[in-house]
C-alpha cells in the first residue's frame, strides 16, 4: 500500500519533472507550430463560415472524419487547446522554481574569486607600482561605475564583482507575459461579443441582439451587457476610380451617423470610416462592408401597396457591385407577391448579356421573377435574402413566355433619374404591378466587444521588454586581484567570466584595464 | 515631376540597380575565383584581387542607392504619396533593399566580405524574380491599407524578415562549413594514422569554403541576426499588426492564414531562441531549426499569397491583370449574411 503510494507520487514527480523540463517546452512549441497549419489551410467555421460550407458540400466523404477531429475549428478544438495548456503548465512549472533561484542569486553577493584568475575565458595581468590598498579602492570605482556589485576582500586582496542580473528577470517577464496575453485573450472571448448588421441608410439600429443578422457571444456574455446604444445612419459617401491600374476600385468610404450612447443622452455625430471604428464605451463600430438597397414599390391586384421600401442586395461580385436580392410581399391579396432577381448598378447589354460594367449607380436596374403564392413564412423564421419557392408559382407571360420585371429607377439616392423612361411593370394575370422607385446604399456594420485586449497588448509589450533583457543584457562577473611582490611592483589580474551565450568579455576585460591602469596614472 | 515619371524612375532605378548588383556579383566572382588559389589565412591588401573585392563592394554600394531611389520613386508615383509596400513587388523590392542595407552597415563591424558574393547573388536573384513576376503598376492603396500603421506595420515586419532571410543565409553557410569541417578532420585522423608518425600540421587551406570564417563564428553571427530579428518580428506580429487589425478588421486576432503563419514562425523562431538559451543548442540544430523558421516565414509570403490568396484578408497578391483588388476590409461584406 504504502509502496504503491509512493510509487504513485514518484510517477507524479517523474511526470511533473518531464512536463516541466526544456525538451518537452521545445516539443510542445514545435507541436504548437505544427497544430497551427491546419488552420490556415482548411478553412475555419469562425473565420468563413461560407467557405467551410462550400468545403463541405466538395467532401462530403471527409467532412464526418474532420468534424469529428474538430478540424474546422482548429483554434478551439481539444487538441489544440491542450497543446497550450501544456505549454502553460510547463511554463508554470518552470519560472516557479526558477524565480525563486533568481530571487535567491539577487540578494546573494558576488562569489569569491577564483584562484587562478588566468584560467578564466577572459583574462589579464599588469604590474604597477601602485599599492594594493590603493588599487583595491580604484578596482571599486571603477567597476561600481561600470554598474557592477561589487563585493571588496581586503584581506584577500581581490574585488568580486557581477552585473546583468536583469537578464533573467527580463526571462521571467517574457514567460509572466505570455499569460498575461492569454488571460486577455481569454476574458476577450468569454465576456466579448462579435455581431453584424446591415443598416440601410436613413434607417437605425439599438444595440439589442435581436436587432442583429449575425451575433457571437462569449459564453459567459449577458444579454445585459450590451451597451444601450443607438444610432442612424444618415449618409454614406463612397468615391469610385475611373482610371488607371486600379479602376474601378472605390476608396474614401464614410458612413454617416448620428448616435446616443444611452437613451436620453445627448446625439452626437460620427463619419465611419475603414481604420476609424466609432468606439461608444466598450464597444467597437466598424464599417466592413457596403451595398445597394433598391426601394422597390410592389402593389397588388387590388391596387394596394403590399410592399415598399429599401430592400438589401448582396453584392455577387465586388467589382461590378451586380447584387443578389429579394423581395417579399406578403400583405398583397388575393395572393402574397415574391420577387427574386439580380440587381446592377452600371447596367449595359453586352451581346444579349445583362451586365454591370461599374460598381457605382450610374445606371441603375433590375431584372426579376415574380412569384405567387405561399412565402413559407408558416414554416418558421426564414432569410430576409431568399425567397423559399416551394409553394410559389412564377409569373409567366399570357403565351408562356419567360416573364421578367426589367426595370430603371426612378431616382438615384433621391435625385430624379432623367434617363429613365418607365420604372413600372404590370404583372401578368393581373396579379399587380412593381415600380423601381429609388436605389440607396447601406452599410454592413461590425459591432464588437473585447475585453481584455488591453490585457492582451499589455500582456505583449511587457514580453517584448522582457524579451529584449534576457536578449540583450549580458550577465558577466569581473574578478581583480592584486598581489604584492617582493620587487615592490603591485601585480593586478583581471578576470572574467561571461554568462550568456553569443557574449564576448573580451572587450570588456581590456576597457576595465585601461580604466584601472588610466585611474592609477591620474592618482600618482 | 508627375506620377508616370516617378514611376519611370522607380523602373528605371530598378533596372540600373540590378544591372549593377549583377556586375558586383561578377567583380566578386572574380575575386574569389582568384582567392581560391591563395591560402585561406593570406588575403592580399592590394593588387588585382584586392581591386576586384573593393569594386564589388563599391559596385553594391551604388546598386543600394539607386534601390532606395527605386523605392522613393516609387512611392511619390502613387496618389496620393504612401510609403512603398502595398503589394508584393514592393514588399520584396523592399525587403530585398533591407538585406543590401544591412550587410553594408554591418560589412565592417563584422568583417563580412565572406559573405559577398552571397549577399550580391541572393539580392540579385530575388529583385528579378520580383520583377519578373510579381511587377505590378502603381496603384492607389485599398482602403484598409490606408493607415498609418502600414508604416509601422510593415517596415517592421520587412526589417525583420530581411535580417532572418540574412540569419538564414548564415546558417546554411554554417551548415556548409560544418561539413567540410568534419571531412577535413577526418582526413587529418587518417593521416595521422596511416602516416603513424606526428602530424605534419595542417597544409595550407584553399578554396572558398576555407575563407569562409569558423563555424563558431558563424553560429555566434547567426545567434545575433536571430536575436535582433526576433523582437522586431514580435513587434510586427504580435504588436503593430493586431493594432491595425483591430482598427481595420474589428478583431485584433482572427486566425486569418497570414495570422496563423505569422504565429508559426514566431513559434519556431521562439523554439530557435529557446534551445539556445537553454538545452544549449548550438551549431547543427541549431541552424536547422532556423532554417525550418526561414521556410516559415518564406512560405507566409509567397505561399500564403498565392495558394490561399482569396481566403486569406492579407491578400494583396492578386494578379496585375484584376481591376479590381478586393479591397480587403470591405470586402468582407460580400459574404451572405442570412
Amino acid at each position: 500500500m504504502a509502496a504503491s503510494e509512493l510509487g504513485f507520487l514518484e510517477l507524479l514527480r517523474w511526470a511533473w519533472r518531464q512536463l516541466t523540463s526544456m525538451r518537452t517546452a521545445l516539443v510542445l512549441l514545435l507541436l504548437l507550430a505544427l497544430a497551427a497549419i491546419p488552420g490556415s489551410v482548411i478553412p475555419q467555421s469562425n473565420t468563413d463560415a461560407f467557405a467551410v460550407q462550400r468545403w463541405q458540400d466538395e467532401h462530403p466523404k471527409l467532412t464526418p472524419i474532420y468534424e469529428k477531429l474538430e478540424l474546422f475549428s482548429v483554434f478551439d478544438s481539444v487538441w489544440f487547446s491542450a497543446i497550450y495548456l501544456l505549454l502553460v503548465v510547463s511554463l508554470v512549472g518552470c519560472i516557479l522554481p526558477r524565480t525563486r533561484v533568481y530571487w535567491r542569486a539577487f540578494r546573494a553577493k558576488p562569489p569569491a574569486a577564483p584562484r587562478n584568475l588566468a584560467r578564466l575565458p577572459h583574462h589579464a595581468t599588469y604590474e604597477t607600482t601602485e599599492s594594493a590598498d590603493e588599487l583595491l579602492a580604484t578596482a571599486e570605482r571603477v567597476l561600481r561605475k561600470r554598474r557592477y556589485r561589487v563585493v571588496v576582500d581586503a584581506e584577500a586582496g581581490t574585488v568580486s564583482a557581477e552585473k546583468g542580473h536583469l537578464r533573467e528577470a527580463g526571462n521571467l517577464l517574457f514567460h509572466l507575459a505570455i499569460l498575461v496575453v492569454l488571460g486577455g485573450f481569454a476574458t476577450g472571448s468569454l465576456w466579448g461579443y462579435q455581431g453584424g448588421v446591415v443598416v440601410a441608410q436613413g434607417s437605425g439600429f439599438s444595440n439589442t441582439i435581436t436587432q442583429y443578422d449575425d451575433f457571437v457571444p462569449g459564453s459567459l456574455l449577458q444579454a445585459s451587457d450590451l451597451e444601450p446604444f443607438h444610432f442612424e445612419f444618415d449618409k454614406f459617401d463612397i468615391e469610385w476610380l475611373e482610371s488607371g491600374p486600379r479602376q474601378g476600385m472605390a476608396q474614401k468610404f464614410a458612413a454617416h451617423l448620428r448616435y446616443t450612447e444611452k437613451p436620453g443622452a445627448e446625439e452626437k455625430k460620427y463619419a465611419l470610416r475603414v481604420n476609424h471604428p466609432l468606439s461608444i464605451g466598450g464597444t467597437d463600430l466598424f464599417l466592413i462592408g457596403h451595398g445597394y438597397a433598391p426601394h422597390i414599390t410592389v402593389r397588388d391586384a387590388n391596387g394596394d401597396i403590399a410592399a415598399s421600401g429599401p430592400a438589401v442586395f448582396l453584392p455577387e461580385d465586388q467589382a461590378s457591385f451586380r447584387s443578389f436580392g429579394v423581395v417579399k410581399a406578403s400583405a398583397a391579396k388575393p395572393e402574397p407577391i415574391g420577387l427574386e432577381g439580380l440587381l446592377f448598378p452600371t447596367f449595359l447589354m453586352i451581346d444579349g448579356t445583362p451586365m454591370s460594367i461599374f460598381g457605382d449607380d450610374r445606371n441603375p436596374f433590375i431584372s426579376m421573377q415574380a412569384y405567387v403564392g405561399d412565402l413559407g413564412w408558416s414554416k418558421g423564421s426564414q432569410s430576409v435574402y431568399v425567397l423559399d419557392k416551394s409553394g410559389m408559382k412564377l409569373l409567366e407571360k399570357p403565351d408562356g413566355g419567360l416573364f421578367r420585371v426589367d426595370l430603371c429607377a426612378a431616382k438615384i439616392n433621391g435625385t430624379p433619374n432623367t434617363s429613365c423612361k418607365n420604372s413600372t411593370v404590370k404583372l401578368p394575370d393581373g396579379a399587380g404591378s412593381v415600380t423601381f422607385d429609388d436605389i440607396t446604399p447601406w452599410v454592413r456594420i461590425q459591432i464588437s466587444r473585447t475585453p481584455g485586449k488591453g490585457i492582451a497588448l499589455g500582456g505583449v509589450v511587457l514580453a517584448l521588454i522582457g524579451l529584449l533583457g534576457s536578449l540583450f543584457i549580458r550577465p558577466r562577473r569581473v574578478w581583480v586581484r592584486v598581489r604584492r611582490r617582493d620587487d615592490a611592483e603591485t601585480l593586478v589580474e583581471v578576470g572574467g567570466l561571461e554568462r550568456s551565450n553569443g557574449g564576448d568579455a573580451t572587450d570588456e576585460i581590456d576597457e576595465i584595464v585601461t580604466q584601472l591602469k588610466g585611474r592609477g596614472t591620474e592618482d600618482s | 515631376m508627375s506620377n508616370d515619371a516617378w514611376e519611370t524612375l522607380s523602373n528605371q532605378s530598378v533596372t540600373a540597380a540590378g544591372i549593377l548588383y549583377f556586375l558586383a556579383l561578377l567583380a566578386h566572382s572574380a575575386q574569389w575565383a582568384a582567392l581560391r588559389k591563395l591560402p585561406a589565412d593570406e588575403t592580399p591588401e592590394s593588387g588585382q584581387v584586392a581591386t576586384f573585392g573593393r569594386f564589388g563592394l563599391l559596385l553594391t554600394g551604388i546598386a543600394c542607392a539607386a534601390h532606395f531611389v527605386a523605392l522613393v520613386a516609387r512611392g511619390l508615383a502613387a496618389d496620393p504619396n504612401r510609403v512603398p509596400w502595398g503589394n508584393m513587388y514592393e514588399f520584396t523590392l523592399s525587403a530585398t533593399f533591407m538585406v543590401t542595407f544591412a550587410y553594408l552597415v554591418l560589412y565592417r563591424k563584422y568583417k563580412l566580405s565572406w559573405l559577398s558574393p552571397w549577399v550580391v547573388g541572393l539580392v540579385f536573384v530575388t529583385m528579378m524574380i520580383a520583377v519578373i513576376w510579381l511587377y505590378e503598376r502603381v496603384a492607389p492603396l485599398t482602403e484598409a491599407l490606408s493607415s498609418p500603421w502600414l508604416v509601422i506595420h510593415v517596415i517592421s515586419a520587412i526589417l525583420a524578415s530581411g535580417v532572418f532571410f540574412l540569419g538564414g543565409l548564415v546558417s546554411i553557410l554554417f551548415l556548409v562549413k560544418a561539413r567540410s569541417e568534419a571531412r577535413e578532420q577526418m582526413q587529418e585522423r587518417e593521416l595521422v594514422t596511416a602516416g603513424g608518425g606526428a602530424p605534419l600540421g595542417p597544409a595550407p587551406r584553399t578554396g572558398i569554403l576555407a575563407r569562409i570564417p569558423s563555424t563558431d563564428a558563424l553560429d555566434r553571427l547567426s545567434y545575433r541576426l536571430h536575436a535582433f530579428a526576433f523582437p522586431v518580428w514580435t513587434f510586427a506580429v504580435l504588436i503593430s499588426g493586431p493594432i491595425w487589425a483591430h482598427y481595420a478588421w474589428s478583431r485584433y486576432w482572427g486566425w486569418d492564414a497570414k495570422e496563423v503563419w505569422a504565429f508559426i514562425t514566431w513559434v519556431v523562431y521562439a523554439a530557435y531562441l529557446h534551445a539556445r538559451a537553454t538545452a544549449g543548442w548550438k551549431g547543427r540544430n541549431a541552424a536547422i531549426l532556423a532554417l525550418v523558421g526561414l521556410a516559415t516565414l518564406l512560405f507566409n509570403f509567397i505561399g500564403i499569397n498565392y495558394f490561399f490568396g482569396g481566403s486569406s484578408q492579407h491578400s494583396y497578391a492578386e494578379a496585375p491583370a484584376a481591376v479590381v483588388q478586393v479591397d480587403a476590409g470591405i470586402g468582407v461584406g460580400a459574404a451572405p449574411l442570412g
